[in-house]
């Protein structure tokens, strides 16, 4: 008699998600699915609102990068009040606070969530392999992660007026500059809190990782890959750009096949599906349809588009990264894990180069145009390309509001991983062990998914794994905390 | 100009006669919480949470003239109670979501929530379904925020003393109106002091809002009434 398998909650993601595993009378993999099972409903009670409030009011879609849905919205809203083209102090100091975030999200991601998994092996007893574990057996490693963090919601406190949930993008521009002394704060700083150290911190946990993958090559290289699109903004001359650029998708083979278009027409381009059984959407690429358009975001994707890195030490590091597939796009999800941590380096060369420029301190805040009815805001979040779509009535109330959110990007790309996974480590055993179910989820966390604001939440935070069999009746489910 | 002696938590305090005690405590450095109040206008007494006990019989401190020998108490856990009770009716009563208000660090009701401490509400919140009208051209009404203080009508007047604003509707259905024939008449300066005014967001200018930085807000660093308590 075949089985269910349910993983819930899955754990160590942001938000609530469960996976059922299907299983045949031979106990061999059938099914395999991700479910989000969080509701939100943001896009429907924003209307009405006024339009001004929308950086405030929907980056509380999360406390983990609400930054990224700000900007976002703000960017969208730029449009609106027609000032696509913001004053050097209005761009400088969101791209500040961008990058701060990207450093501390990916620093969460890395040292808290993910790497738990790397130091006591995906099997690894579960009461140490989790960021307590890591603080009480690699205590370097886990001052570094929350230092690092610090680092970059400090960053955004100073941009943002608060670590989470600030009001520092308004439509136009920016509501402050960035004075000398909190500037100092940052470029100075204390010895082993400033910005050469964490340009340090972020290349000795690239080493970190890359003497990992010396040892571990097979499960690195092979663990939940997988051929499939890419899709990213790149900036215009196709350098990596988290802030602002054009939309450029790549296949699994590295044949352009989005070329670098304006992200204002992204409806022409990309679509989303409706599945029964999630409440997340699957987007696609309209031209290649429902079952071939799908694709992957993140900073895999990114790697993968982009031309070059625009900043020295992480450009060195992108060319081995590239070297590694001989030029050719990296599928391998693990490498996902590579790619954060050359992004963690780049963000900090962004920071200390911004950190150095004198325009953050000028007083133009913010500049307004001809007023339009419709905006579309695009940025590349810490998880991806994170889509805000807003239109407005006469009376500058929102009439209508589109968000794709970057996990949103990645649903079908995580189920193909946790099928393929699934297959490869559950199919044919006897008994399913604690370490299975959580290579299943190695595979959900290489894409740090944000499930809470991917699904347009109610529920609780942590993922879920049960196994049914042929006649869905439950045989086990294994929680994970 | 006669002056009177009175007593407020046993600390003697002075004024001229025919000043309303919220004014007179005011002056002496004990601040009264208020809300509908709106200095240099008259009176109404409205949001009663300035109440005080004189003489042992609770009185609005902001309509009650100050008379010679009145003894009163204000800052007691009576009185605590009885105000914060008040406040957390009026924040229940309306859909007050500070996270992405406007008015957020510069709002009184706010403010006031925060100087008595009220972590979360004893009364059940009634989510009433209001409605936005953002018609006029220079000025957005939220009636989910509306606190009823009527400082707007008091306070937005043309060059005839006519009020821009008035009641309608009856009793929990009340709401702000803008006279119809006025509507025209309300520059961007009056959009500006109606929405200076309004306690709460209720009143908010158009296409203006978050230019006032974190940490730059009026109550961001001090709560309501300690500049009155630290002028003392």
């Amino acid at each position: 008699m075949g089985k269910k398998i349910t993983i819930e909650p899955v754990t160590r993601v942001e938000g609530h998600g469960k996976v059922t595993i299907h299983l045949d009378d031979n106990g061999n993999v059938t099914e395999t699915r991700l479910h989000i099972v969080e509701f939100r409903g943001f896009e429907r009670f924003v209307q009405g609102r006024p339009y001004w409030e929308m950086p405030v009011l929907v980056q509380r879609l999360c406390g983990i990068c609400p930054v990224s849905h700000h900007l976002a919205a703000a960017k969208a809203l730029d449009v609106i009040v027609g000032a696509p083209q913001l004053s050097a102090v209005g761009e400088k100091m969101r791209r500040l606070m961008h990058y701060g975030q990207i450093f501390q999200s990916h620093a969460l991601h890395f040292f808290h969530l993910a790497s738990p998994d790397l130091l006591f092996g995906i099997g690894g007893d579960p009461l140490k392999r989790n960021v307590i574990g890591v603080a009480l057996e690699h205590k370097d490693l886990a001052t570094m992660g929350v230092l690092m963090r610090k680092f970059g919601q400090e960053i955004i406190q100073v941009t943002a007026g608060k670590k989470i949930h600030g009001t520092g993008a308004i439509p136009g521009g920016i509501n402050k500059n960035l004075s000398i002394e909190e500037r100092d704060r940052f470029l100075v700083g204390k010895p082993g809190y400033n910005i050469d150290q964490m340009i340090e911190w972020s290349q000795a946990a690239l080493e970190f990782f890359k003497s990992y993958h010396a040892e571990h090559r097979a499960f690195i290289d092979h663990f939940a890959e997988f051929p499939s699109s890419h899709l990213s903004l790149v900036r215009e001359d196709g350098a990596l750009d988290l802030y602002h650029g054009v939309l450029r998708a790549v296949d699994a083979n590295g044949k352009r096949i989005l070329d670098d278009v304006d992200y204002q027409n992204y409806l022409d381009y990309i679509s989303e599906e409706v599945r029964s059984w999630s409440y997340m959407k699957f987007p696609y690429l309209r031209e290649f349809g429902k079952k071939e358009g799908w694709y992957r975001v993140g900073p895999l994707a990114r790697l993968n588009t982009c031309d070059f890195i625009p900043t020295p030490l992480a450009q060195q590091e992108f060319e081995t990264f590239r070297a590694y597939t001989h030029g050719k796009p990296n599928n391998m999800s693990m490498h996902m894990h590579w790619a954060r941590l050359i992004e963690t380096l780049h963000a900090a060369e962004v920071m200390r180069d911004l950190l150095n420029d004198p325009d953050l301190q000028n007083e133009d805040l913010v500049v307004k145009g001809k007023k339009t009815n419709e905006g579309v805001g695009l940025i590349e979040a810490p998880r991806g390309t994170l889509f805000h779509h807003y239109k407005i009535n006469e009376n500058d109330q929102i009439e209508m509001a589109n968000l794709i959110v970057s996990t949103t990007n990645n649903n079908q790309p995580m189920n193909v991983a946790v099928e393929q996974v699934a297959k490869e480590m559950i199919s044919g055993q006897k008994e399913v062990t604690e370490g299975m179910l959580n290579a299943v989820e190695v595979a959900i966390r290489a894409y740090d998914p944000c499930l809470s604001c991917a699904t347009h939440a109610m529920g609780q935070m942590p993922l879920e794994i049960s196994l049914y069999d042929a006649n869905d009746q439950l045989i086990d489910r294994k929680m994970s905390h | 100009m006669s002056v009177v002696k009175f007593i407020i938590d046993g600390v003697e305090c002075i004024a001229e006669k025919g000043e309303y005690l919220l004014q007179a405590a005011r002056q002496n450095g004990i601040y009264i919480p208020s809300l509908c109040h709106l200095e240099g206008y008259k009176p109404r007494g409205s949001c009663r949470i300035c109440n005080v006990k004189v003489n042992g019989r609770l009185m609005t401190a902001c309509t009650t003239p100050v008379a010679d020998g009145m003894d009163i108490e204000n800052d007691t856990p009576e009185l605590r109670d009885i105000r914060t009770a008040i406040l957390e009716i009026l924040f229940v009563e309306g859909n007050h979501f500070c996270p992405a208000c406007e008015r957020s660090g510069n709002c009184e009701l706010q403010a006031q929530i925060y100087r008595h401490q009220i972590m979360a509400p004893r009364f059940p919140f009634q989510f009433p379904d209001r409605d936005v009208d953002a018609s006029h051209p220079n000025i957005l009404k939220d009636y989910n925020r509306c606190i009823l203080c009527k400082r707007c009508i008091r306070a937005i007047k043309d060059e005839n003393g006519k009020s821009f604003f008035a009641f309608k509707k009856r009793s929990h259905k009340v709401e702000i109106s803008m006279d119809p024939t006025m509507k025209e008449n309300l520059t961007e300066e009056l959009a500006q002091r109606a929405m200076e005014v309004c306690p709460v967001g209720a009143l908010l200018r158009k296409e203006k809002g978050y230019d006032t930085p974190i940490g730059k807000r009026k109550y961001d660093k001090q709560p309501i009434g300690s500049e009155i308590e630290t002028a003392k």
